[in-house]
């Protein structure tokens, strides 16, 4: 075989479209006789809706309709809950979900009331201004403490406390541990994450074509097969009669796999009623309320631990705020819960969360999905059990980590694919020695920070280690097949934003099929090419979607193997596949072209054998019996400067572990994301709510994204502990860069600036410049 | 509202275009939608992403921030005029696809019309140079690392 395609930085197939601005984008659609639609947003967030009145918007000149709850008759309803609770004994779990068009109340602001479709844009927004809509606002609900009180308003009459759910899982007797600790610290952490902000907002287009009886919606999703399925169910047409297609998506993070957002409900519906196609475009203030968020948690943890630093136990108490419709069951503060326990061996657990409606918009996981929160806790916890304890940071998380014989490791809760939450495999002490070794951790603390210092700049190092649940089922599927024209053609149903599948599931095809990436093409997030999957979310494209296309090559190339041998009248054992050819081993001038394979394999005339499959071409599906486990360590160094408290990373190094790794190259600009993503988190983003559930600062001018200026150059290295859970040995990789970057600043910063020699913690998250003068402006002192 | 018209007169990747535009509508969506020329991004709108950057006239420019009558008599650039097929790339596209400097790619014809103008200017420039004329750009999939480098590579290549 020729050089292997798996594991080589190949650059992407997909490229050259997206660099020409070829592309396809949702908005890029353009179809003849096109209507546009606008929403009319709640400007409150919790109100009665006393009465909407759209005569003047239906009147205006080029408005074509105007609907509001009332007009969608039967089919308003209460969107599906998505992910139901996992099976946990004694949960408490209120289901609320969000609807087309709100009818009777709004729980948000933006919350959509009416839609305008008409004959642009400009017009249609024109049009919001002629409706008429009387609220009686009602207090709305955004402190998570407050909202659970007596005293508080609902955000769902009965649901009392706003309770939207209640979890108590338990490993060992965490009670037990205090007569052996010889310290028990406890702390309240706040934990916020925010707006996952894809440079490409959300958008629809709907298309009845009324002749064919056909369905085509393309939109921003990552997860067509489920919105197909559901539009289907919910507009009585069959499954074969829509068509949605996820076309190229400008970034995802999470939020898009959300599904049945109201604008995915009203426009398909709108667009059979009016027989006309509709294009609804999300704009970045819209994207601000309409597109599901995460936002925070408020932790109040207790470590137990030995005399030497050993974890004997940890006790969590948290609030998760669900937003105002609960969708996404409990994912993210189900993650939260079990990534605390992170790469360490915490015998005794005992974590119990509320979570909370709110009149928020909607929280959905955004790129780690709550894991921030989790590895956040148990970080900080450490950090401080360090200090307390007089051990070094790094020397306290070696000596807890759990060891590579331990493998699976069970952990004994359950996780968010309802399956215990079990380690795959692992070894992570190499992991922690190549972050300590790149970061120079010794030699800065022994002689660099001291240097630094009597020059009077205040410079500090952070370590933080995490683990990722990546990869996990139901599963995905692929069908491949070789051409007329010697090229391979891959189609998978997961959606694509930008992770690479084009080359990365190429490499895995050219491999099995000895052909070169580029010719290998692929289709992704198009419901008439592929018909079953379940999406791209939770790191689980190249784990799960990835063996299925290398489950179908591998039977593509039986039946290559087996053609070429009936073509030369020889043995399977004595083929090669390569350069697009079958040739017999050491006969020169013995090869066949997979295009000829496969134009025999598909033959006009005659007979074949009784059970013949036509063509070149299989498709599987792949499973993993459970998800795989990555893991990771990053190690920075932080210069503060004491008067503004603006930050410059002097260095900062990632050593990961996902496995076997595809491709290198995208690999890296996976990590390289993520800690950007992860720096936003942790020093920048920040949605402000004030009292009345109104977010202050709605625009990329005042939620910050970080720039160019802001995101350091970044040392990446890797060490593979392959996953046995699939035949690739894969973990996922896509949300690991962004985990554990909050409580590394955190850490970093206290240690820039001799923080917790004055009795001050830093145990929250984000820490602007502002935040950190008023917390550095009093000592902390522990509750 | 009325709708005040005005008929301009402008020429984009060196192909001149008469039409008749509403005063209020934007350049962005006169590029995209009138003249077709959708590989133009919108992002924002407020003119913070840089996702819809074009070369006026020479000068990088938001195209989100300006209405397409005030592009009557100018000259504009979009990404659809780098190359004259996705066969023969600029070696700006040429160096983002050789350091993987897009992800998912939306952001990406804004940066390369800001890097392109950049360059133009400044043919060999330093990391620090490079992030300081990237800054204007948002960009959530990369982190930049990999466009610095595409940068560094294109004016190497440029030089040569």
């Amino acid at each position: 075989m020729a050089t292997r395609k798996f594991g080589a930085p190949i650059r992407r197939n997909e490229d050259a479209r997206l660099l020409s601005g070829q592309a396809l984008f949702v908005d890029d659609v353009e179809l003849p006789g096109m209507l546009h639609a606008a929403f009319l947003r709640s400007n409150v967030a919790h109100a009665r809706i006393r009465s909407i009145d759209v005569t003047a918007a239906r009147a205006r000149e080029g408005v074509v309709a105007v609907y509001t709850a009332a007009d969608l008759g039967d089919y308003w309803a209460p969107g599906p809950l998505l992910v139901p609770p996992p099976p946990i004994a004694d949960i408490t779990f209120n289901q609320r979900t969000q609807v087309p068009l709100a009818k009777d109340k709004v729980r948000h602001v933006g919350e959509p009331l009416a839609v305008v479709l008409a004959q642009n844009r400009y017009v249609a927004e024109d049009a919001l201004a002629d409706i008429a809509v009387d609220l009686e606002t009602l207090p709305a609900v955004v402190d998570l403490e407050k909202a659970l009180t007596e005293a508080s308003a609902l955000v769902h009459d009965g649901v009392r406390g706003n309770v939207a759910a209640h979890v108590r899982q338990r490993r060992g007797n965490y009670a037990a541990t205090h007569p052996r600790a010889e310290r028990v610290i406890a702390r309240r952490f706040l934990y916020d994450h925010g707006a996952s902000s894809p440079i490409e907002t959300r958008g629809i287009v709907a298309h009845w074509d009324a002749r064919a009886n056909q369905l085509t919606v393309w939109d921003t999703t990552q997860g067509p097969v489920f919105l197909r399925n559901g539009l289907a169910g919910m507009l009585g047409l069959s499954e074969r009669q829509v068509r949605v297609i996820a076309p190229f998506v400008g970034g995802g993070f999470g939020p898009k796999i959300m599904l049945f957002y109201p604008e995915e409900v009203v426009l398909p519906w709108a667009a059979i009623k009016l027989n006309r196609p509709i294009k609804w475009i999300e704009d970045r203030l819209e994207h601000f309320f309409a597109t599901t968020q995460e936002r925070g948690q408020t932790h109040d943890a207790e470590i137990a631990l030995a005399a030497d630093g050993r974890i004997l136990g940890v006790k969590d108490v948290f609030l998760h705020d669900t937003g105002a419709y609960n969708p996404y069951g409990l994912t993210v503060p189900i993650n939260s819960q079990c990534t605390l326990l992170g790469p360490y061996v915490i015998p005794n657990y005992d974590s119990t969360f509320t979570a909370i409606f709110t009149n928020k918009p909607i929280v959905t996981p955004y790129r780690g999905a709550g894991r921030q929160h989790g590895v956040f806790v148990i970080e900080r916890l450490l950090d401080i059990a360090a200090h307390e304890l007089k051990i070094d940071r790094a020397e306290i998380r070696r000596r807890n980590l759990i060891p590579p014989d331990a493998f699976p490791y069970n952990n004994e809760i359950i996780y968010q694919d309802f399956a215990p939450l079990s380690y795959d495999s692992g070894n992570y002490e190499p992991i922690l020695d190549k972050a300590l070794e790149m970061i120079g951790y010794d030699r800065f603390i022994a002689e660099e920070q001291p240097r630094l210092r009597a020059e009077g700049r205040h410079v500090g190092v952070g370590i933080a280690c995490y683990v990722e649940g990546t990869g996990i089922g139901p599963y995905e599927g692929a069908k491949v097949q070789v051409q007329a024209n010697g090229k391979v053609s891959v189609a998978t149903g997961i959606g694509t934003q930008g992770q690479g599948h084009f080359t990365s599931f190429a490499q895995i095809v050219a491999d099995q099929l000895g052909v070169e990436v580029r010719d290998v093409d692929i289709v992704t997030g198009d419901t008439d090419q592929f018909y079953w999957g379940a999406g791209t979310f939770a790191s689980r494209g190249a784990v799960v979607a990835g063996n299925a296309v290398n489950e179908a090559a591998k039977v593509v190339r039986q039946k290559i193997l087996k053609l070429a041998a009936e073509h030369f009248e020889c043995a399977e054992e004595d083929l090669e596949i390569a350069d697009g050819q079958v040739s017999v081993v050491g006969v020169p001038g013995q090869a066949v072209k997979l295009g000829a394979l496969a134009v025999k394999a598909n033959p006009m005339r005659g007979a074949v054998r009784p059970g013949t499959e036509p063509g070149l071409e299989s498709t599987q599906y792949f499973g993993p019996p459970g998800g795989a486990t990555a893991s990771g360590v990053h190690a920075m160094i932080v210069e503060v400067d004491p008067q503004t408290f603006t930050l410059e990373v002097l260095k900062y190094v990632v050593v990961h572990d996902c496995g076997t790794v595809i491709n290198p190259l995208i690999l890296a600009g996976q990590i390289h994301g993520g800690v950007a993503q992860g720096i936003g988190n942790a020093f920048y983003e920040q949605l402000i709510f004030d009292d009345d559930g109104q977010l202050l600062n709605a625009s990329l001018a005042d939620y910050l994204l970080p720039t160019a200026l802001d995101v350091p150059h970044m040392d990446i290295a890797h060490t593979v502990t392959p996953s046995p859970l699939n035949p690739l040995g894969i973990k996922g990789a896509g949300e690991a860069g962004a985990i554990p970057v909050g409580p590394l600043f955190a850490q970093a910063i206290e240690d820039a600036l001799g923080l917790l020699a004055q009795n001050i913690e830093l145990n929250e998250i984000p820490l602007s410049p502002n935040r950190l003068f008023e917390l550095t402006a009093k000592p902390v002192t522990s509750r | 509202m009325a709708t005040e018209t005005h008929n301009i007169s402008v020429t984009v990747n060196g192909t001149s275009y008469r039409r008749s535009v509403e005063a209020r509508l934007l350049l962005s969506d006169f590029l995209r939608h009138d003249l077709l020329l959708a590989g133009t991004h919108v992002g924002c709108e407020h003119g913070v992403c840089g996702a819809c950057t074009v070369i006026f006239d020479g000068v990088a420019v938001r195209s989100c921030l300006l209405f397409a009558a005030q592009a009557d008599g100018h000259t504009i650039e979009t990404v659809e005029g780098l190359a004259s097929d996705r066969d023969h790339l600029h070696p700006l596209q040429e160096s983002m696809r050789d350091c993987h400097g897009l992800q998912c790619g939306y952001c990406t014809p804004g940066i390369l019309m800001t890097m392109k103008a950049f360059l133009d200017e400044t043919p060999a420039p330093d990391e620090a140079q490079i992030r300081e004329a990237l800054s204007g750009n948002l960009c959530r999939c990369t982190g930049y690392q990999h466009i610095v480098e595409a940068m560094q590579l294109t004016a190497e290549r440029l030089r040569r």
